[in-house]
Order: structure tokens, then C-alpha cells, then sequence
């Protein structure tokens, strides 16, 4: 089980609360962990990666355990805590003003 | 006995706002979305319970919203709320706006002129402006940033660009406003039989304006007539920025536009334009109506200049023409008359169907006034709400 912290704006568009729990079948990354959210949520499309590119988008940040992953290879392993559900993967948005 | 909706756009949410057909008294709701950019909210005149909202973030992209309801509940087209997913491929897909660039349709893929003078690849941002069908509900447009139109006939769950305008090649020499290079107006003819007939007119900022008489096939731009001294042939065929063109349905052809500078007239459906500024203490702003039942009744906010975007000498005064332009009234019963520097952006401004015609404009300062006088007298429906982004009227049997 995977734990995912989404901003608060999604977490509405989503309609959940607190930390969104998934299951991930196979290696746990980046693109996985997405892959599997916007499955369940596909209200979340295009919300935090480009729907075509697959990029990130640019005012969003990865965190998990004190560090910043944003710009980990989507498809480099998470953390083994993240993998255990022991620490969630951070989706936040960057300080930007507003 | 009548009623009345105003879907008010703000920088933080969307409010609805609903009065009986005396327009005194009126119920608010909202904030809905609340903290996203609501660019622009519009019902079908098919179905009024149909509505459609432009939700908007530079963090998280693009929603479209639908209230199948009069705007009580909303849910993104295709993904319902509780709905449980299935497996396979995402069945709707309402937040994808995608460039068309198969061979077949949506070459050549051209570029933008970008601020500096270099050509610049499109990029979506968001949608401006939502046009639904007049005669079926499931049937909307959709004008982006980049500029591009984009029709969706299955309820905003499914977009396709009509990449004939976007395509048709002037798109190097478009280059964005101060907004963005936003398609922000789109007009639907209602003599039209079919989508494959129908005539739309489009403005863009800064590229000018275009139309189709093929159902967005093929597009020709209208800016004859049109001197913008901000490009460098100020009578190009493209690169004008039109700010508004607001049309009265009775009838379809006869134009009236707020151009950066200058208010114009098209009788000719865009083929050609004269200048109407008149006596107009400024001619740059960003709004303008017509009337509902007095076709030659026109309504425009002017702002101080493209430098300073606020009412000139502290006033907040809406002009009316009677006559389709030229002869200018202002309107300032109820609006502030000192200390006032707000402004009112493109789409926010809309009227009603009663008798008499209900006035609506928000300001950059939150404030929604209304007019149940045709403009003659002015109150505020709210004043404290976030700036506003647009402003749009179902009038309800």
C-alpha cells in the first residue's frame, strides 16, 4: 500500500481526505505511483503531469522523506519507505506566489 | 414568472448569482471551485440547467466543469464523483485539450509570434471561453490559450480541435496580448442549420478576427477596417488585438467590436469595419453588449489606456449608444462616481432577455453591478467578491 499526499486543491477535485492509499503491482516509481492514482482518480488527469508529454508539471514538487524527488527519473525506484507505505510520496505545489 | 442566473467567473471560485424577474433581491452561492481561476461559466440556451465551467490553475492545468442541475452540483464530464473506475483506457477524457497534428487534418503545425518577435511553438493553458450550442446541449466550443477552437459533442467529456483555423496560415504572424494569446470570443450564428454550416465568428488577442461559414473548416480573417498603430502595417490582414465582439441574435451580421483602441461596427458580418468611438471620453476598454431587444443599443466600460487598465478620472461609467455608436451616454446612476479605479475584463460584461433588458458587468475589484433598466440606474449585487473574470446571464421562463 502506497500513501499519497495530494494538495489541497486536489484532494478536493478528488474528493478524498488525508492520504490517498494505493496498491502498486510491480516496481514502485514515480510513473507507477501515477499511473495507479490517476486510475483510480481520473479526475486527476493532467493535473499533475502533462496529459501528452507525461511531464511533470512545472509549479509541482515530489518530496518523500526530507527529500525532493522532482527530478528523479520517473521510472527510478521510490524510496523502500515509500514503497512500504511507511512515509508517503509528497505531491505539492511549488511556492509561487497566491 | 421569470428569473434570473448570473454565472460570475472570479480569480478565486465561482459564484451564482439568482433573483426573480424584478431583479431587487438576490440569493448568492459560492464560492464554487473554491481558490481555482473560473475563466468563464456558460448555460445552454438548449437546456438552462446545463452548465458549463472553466476551471483553471498554472498549478494544476485545465478542468472542465458540468452542472447538469442550474449549477447546485458539478462534476467533471465523464468522471462522475463516486463513480467507481473501470479498467482500460480512460473513457472521457474532459480535460484534454491536444493540437490537432495528424496529417490529415492538423499539419502544418505552425508557430506563434512570441513577445520578443520569434516564432514560438503553441502550448495549451487554458480555455477562455465556452460557447455552448444554441440548439443542443451537448454541443460546445471551447476557446484556448494558445489560441485554437476546440468543439466538443459529447457534454465536454471529448475535445477535437478545428485545426482549419489555427492551421490556415497566418498563425506565424499572431502574437499574444498582454493576457496571453487567448481565443476569448466565440459567436454562433443562429441562422445555422448543422455543425457542418454552422458560421462562427472568433477574436483573438492579438491576432484579430476570423470566421468560418463551413462549421470551422476553413476560417478567413475579418480585420478589414481595423488600425491598430501597435504592428508594423497597421492595416494587416492579421495581428490586431481585438479585445470583444458582442452580436445581437436578431441579427446575425451586425458586429460590434471593442478593439484595443476604438469600438467599431461590422453591418457586413466582419467583411468590413468603420469606427464608432464617437464622443467616447476614451475608446480602449475591454467589454461591450448589445442590447437584447434594441439591436442599435450598445453598452461599453472605457478604461484610461493600455498603460493604465482602470476607469478614467475615478469614475466607474458604463457609455450606451443608441444609435449603434458614435452618440455615447454615460451611465452612472449607482456607480461610484470618485475614487473608483477598477476594470472590467472582456467577458464580463452580459445582458438579459426581460423586458426591461438587465445590464450585468463585474470589475477587477469584485464588485457585480446590475441594471434592470436597460443601464438608466445601477446596483450592486455583491461587492467583496474575488476579481471578476466573466459574467454570464441565463434568463429562466
Amino acid at each position: 500500500m502506497i500513501r499519497v499526499l495530494l494538495p489541497e486543491h486536489l484532494r478536493t477535485l478528488a474528493q478524498v481526505r488525508g492520504d490517498v492509499e494505493i496498491d502498486i503491482h510491480g516496481p514502485v516509481t514515480q510513473r507507477s505511483v501515477l499511473d495507479a492514482l490517476e486510475a483510480r482518480y481520473p479526475m486527476l488527469r493532467g493535473t499533475i503531469r502533462d496529459q501528452v508529454t507525461g511531464q511533470r508539471r512545472p509549479f509541482l514538487r515530489f518530496f518523500a522523506c526530507e527529500e525532493d524527488l522532482s527530478h528523479e527519473a520517473p521510472d527510478a525506484p521510490l524510496p523502500d519507505v515509500v514503497a512500504s507505505g511507511a512515509e508517503p510520496l509528497v505531491i505539492l505545489g511549488a511556492i509561487a506566489g497566491g | 414568472m421569470s428569473k434570473v442566473r448570473v454565472l460570475a467567473g472570479t480569480r478565486k471560485g465561482a459564484f451564482i448569482l439568482e433573483s426573480d424577474g424584478k431583479r431587487e433581491k438576490w440569493d448568492v452561492s459560492g464560492p464554487h471551485f473554491a481558490g481555482w481561476e473560473m475563466y468563464h461559466l456558460k448555460g445552454s440556451l438548449a437546456d438552462p440547467n446545463r452548465i458549463y465551467a472553466s476551471q483553471t490553475s498554472g498549478w494544476f492545468g485545465q478542468i472542465i466543469q458540468r452542472s447538469d442541475d442550474g449549477g447546485r452540483t458539478w462534476h467533471q464530464p465523464g468522471t462522475p464523483p463516486g463513480e467507481t473506475p473501470t479498467p482500460g483506457p480512460p473513457k472521457a477524457a474532459s480535460n484534454k485539450f491536444v493540437y490537432d497534428t495528424s496529417a490529415e487534418t492538423g499539419k502544418p503545425l505552425t508557430t506563434h509570434q512570441f513577445y520578443d518577435g520569434t516564432q514560438h511553438p503553441w502550448e495549451f493553458k487554458r480555455v477562455w471561453h465556452l460557447e455552448p450550442s444554441l440548439t443542443d446541449p451537448d454541443t460546445v466550443y471551447a476557446g484556448v490559450e494558445d489560441a485554437a477552437i476546440f468543439r466538443s459533442t459529447d457534454g465536454g467529456e471529448n475535445w477535437k480541435e478545428l485545426p482549419g483555423l489555427r492551421g490556415h496560415g497566418t498563425g506565424p504572424k499572431w502574437q499574444p496580448g498582454a493576457g496571453g494569446m487567448c481565443l476569448h470570443t466565440i459567436i454562433l450564428d443562429p441562422g445555422s442549420r448543422s455543425l457542418e454550416t454552422q458560421r462562427i465568428w472568433i477574436a483573438i488577442s492579438a491576432a484579430g478576427a476570423f470566421r468560418t461559414d463551413d462549421g470551422g473548416k476553413t476560417w478567413k480573417p475579418i480585420n478589414k477596417g481595423l488600425y491598430s498603430q501597435y504592428i508594423p502595417d497597421p492595416r494587416a490582414e492579421v495581428g490586431h488585438c481585438v479585445h470583444h465582439i458582442a452580436m445581437n441574435p436578431s441579427r446575425p451580421g451586425v458586429l460590434f467590436m471593442q478593439k484595443h483602441w476604438d469600438v467599431m461596427r461590422s453591418d457586413d458580418a466582419g467583411d468590413n469595419w468603420k469606427e464608432v468611438s464617437g464622443n467616447l471620453p476614451t475608446d480602449f476598454g475591454f467589454v461591450i453588449d448589445v442590447h437584447a431587444h434594441e439591436p442599435e443599443t450598445i453598452y461599453v466600460v472605457p478604461i484610461k489606456s493600455d498603460s493604465e487598465h482602470f476607469v478614467p478620472d475615478g469614475k466607474l461609467r458604463v457609455y450606451r449608444s443608441r444609435t449603434g455608436g458614435n452618440e455615447w451616454e454615460a451611465l452612472t446612476k449607482g456607480l461610484p462616481q470618485s475614487n473608483c479605479y477598477v476594470n472590467v475584463l472582456r467577458d464580463a460584461m452580459a445582458v438579459d432577455s426581460l423586458d426591461k433588458c438587465g445590464i450585468y458587468f463585474g470589475t477587477s475589484g469584485g464588485q457585480v453591478y446590475a441594471s434592470a433598466d436597460a443601464g438608466d440606474s445601477w446596483n450592486p449585487i455583491v461587492r467583496d467578491l474575488p476579481g471578476v473574470l466573466s459574467i454570464e446571464v441565463q434568463t429562466l421562463k
